[in-house]
């Protein structure tokens, strides 16, 4: 399978199961896309009508261009055939059956009352609760316990608001600190605030403990305020930025994420990234809002193109920045083709429900954060474990290769069948796809690999 | 005339051989929270 698109003033190739990335010129695309369908001696007659009027097009320079295909394809670089289905579940298995990540709900309860909070402004569709020391250590204790032969371990200090119960915080890392090496483990923390609560305290912890903290900020002023409120109805900006300023700045800028969250009120998101930009923050996540179809903060089908073109045009400005010697990161665009994950990820996804679970305030267990509150979903808790066994083995089953519709998808490895939690709540099912989600997806990943492509062309240049 | 240049990218029918350690980031667990993708995950192994 390949997938050949143009973006960026480049016409590029990608053979999917091999992962090779090609760039290739006009004759070569037309050619390629011929390929599959036509014999040589039909693609020698096709093409020099289309360049009747390119001299360079001869019968020759079409000859050995399919020559150069034939080469790719023999040493398994192009229309490289997807042998990886019948080990699909064996993939999945082998980095199955260890949990090597916890997102701990330290706090349900928000001091910012978003109205378009997946968590109902933290509270899961639940009472508010705070995660006890207890609780938090057992969870601790269960990863660790579960975590088989896997060095590094991923807790992530959730919310809510997670600042709201900073003692429990600080306490569960000490906690971690002091059993991590008898163990060896060693465990990476990260933060997730909305940063009314920074003070020196906590840039002075995050610094010292947490590998990556990720701040929410969505951008424009007026865009941050509009959702992102007290419950006084105050909008959070001004308060928040000055406070996140001094933390990237006291991390040195780096390991972190500012990461804002676009809906139907601000589309033309690339304004709200520019303004993070302006602020001093050069390492960026922005994502598309996750609420009900019929929420006002939804993406609507309007709104698709819009995005989409916004993709375009940021991949363009972080072009522009990269060679003005002022690069900054986007999450979704941090594609590594050298160094990516291996086909066992690529098939086998987030890990949600096996590597990785969401443990409530009062140590229930869950698939992962999104899926808090769906009591079908709850595999069990911290003290007996997973006990939900049937919920496990559906998380376990779901890969890429479970959903019928990304069989013929170019972006399956790239993506490994998406959020199941996105999954679930589009259709029902976790081995459904959120089709919207799906086109967000694929516009991100022919942007990343352009601009991985561009910048590669400007150091050989 | 050379048509077509192949950047250097990890082999994925390669990676099926020795692959799948485990030890990478939960794709979800660092930044996005919503939607999360894999392609944008470090390889972490000691023996790639």
């Amino acid at each position: 399978m390949i997938h050949s698109y143009k973006l960026g003033g480049m016409n590029i190739v990608l053979d999917i199961c091999s992962g090779a990335v090609h760039v290739v010129d006009e004759v070569a695309y037309d050619i390629i896309n011929l390929y599959e369908e036509h014999t040589r001696e039909e693609i020698a007659a096709l093409i020099p009508t289309k360049y009747k009027d390119n001299p360079e097009v001869t019968k020759e320079e079409i000859s050995d261009c399919c020559d150069q295909i034939e080469e790719l394809k023999a040493s398994g670089q192009l229309f490289t055939p997807d042998t990886y289905e019948p080990m699909a579940d064996t993939l999945k298995q082998k980095t199955s059956g260890v949990v090597k990540a916890l997102c701990l709900h330290i706090a349900h309860a928000c001091n910012l009352n978003c109205s378009y909070c997946f968590a109902s402004q933290g509270k899961y569709h639940g009472e508010r609760a705070m995660m006890s020391f207890e609780v938090g250590k057992q969870a601790l204790d269960f990863l660790i316990a579960n975590s088989g032969t896997r060095r590094n371990l991923e807790v992530d200090f959730f919310g809510g608001e997670p600042l709201m119960n900073f003692d429990v915080v600080k306490q569960l890392v000490a906690y971690a600190r002091s059993v991590e090496k008898q163990a060896g483990k060693n465990f990476r923390f990260t933060l997730t605030t909305n940063g009314m609560l920074i003070d020196d305290d906590v840039i002075d912890f995050a610094n010292r403990e947490c590998a990556n903290v990720v701040l929410s900020l969505d951008g424009r002023k007026e865009i941050h305020d509009r959702f992102r409120v007290d419950y006084a109805g105050n909008g959070s900006w001004e308060k928040i930025v000055p406070k996140f300023q001094r933390m990237v700045e006291a991390r040195g800028g780096k390991n972190y994420y500012m990461r804002g969250t676009f809906t139907h009120a601000n589309p033309d998101f690339l304004e709200d990234i520019k303004v993070m930009l302006d602020l001093g923050f050069n390492e960026l996540s922005m994502e598309p809002v996750v609420c009900a179809p019929g929420d006002p903060s939804a993406l609507t089908e309007e709104d698709l193109p819009i995005v989409m073109a916004q993709y375009e045009k940021l991949a363009e400005l972080m072009l522009e920045r990269h060679r003005a010697g002022k690069p900054f990161t986007f999450y979704h665009y941090m594609i590594d083709l050298k160094g990516g994950p291996c086909i066992y990820k690529r098939i086998s996804g987030c890990g949600s429900g096996t590597e990785y679970m969401a443990v409530t305030p009062w140590g229930d267990l869950y698939p992962c954060h999104q899926f808090v509150g769906e009591d079908k979903y709850k595999l069990g808790n911290v003290w007996d474990g997973v006990t939900n066994t049937d919920a496990r083995e559906e998380f376990a089953s779901c890969n890429v290769y479970a959903r019928e519709e990304c069989r013929d998808c170019w972006a399956k490895l790239y993506c490994s069948g998406g959020c199941a939690a996105n999954a679930y709540h589009a259709t029902g099912s976790i081995k459904g796809v959120y089709s919207y989600g799906c086109e967000l997806f694929k516009k991100r990943m022919e942007c990343a690999i352009m601009l991985e492509a561009a910048k590669l062309e400007d150091d050989e240049d | 005339m050379k048509h077509i240049k192949t950047l250097a990218t990890k082999n994925l029918c390669q990676s099926a051989k020795n692959g799948g350690c485990g030890e990478c980031q939960t794709s979800c667990q660092s930044a996005c929270k919503t939607s999360c993708g894999i392609a944008n995950q470090k390889c972490e192994s000691k023996s790639k």
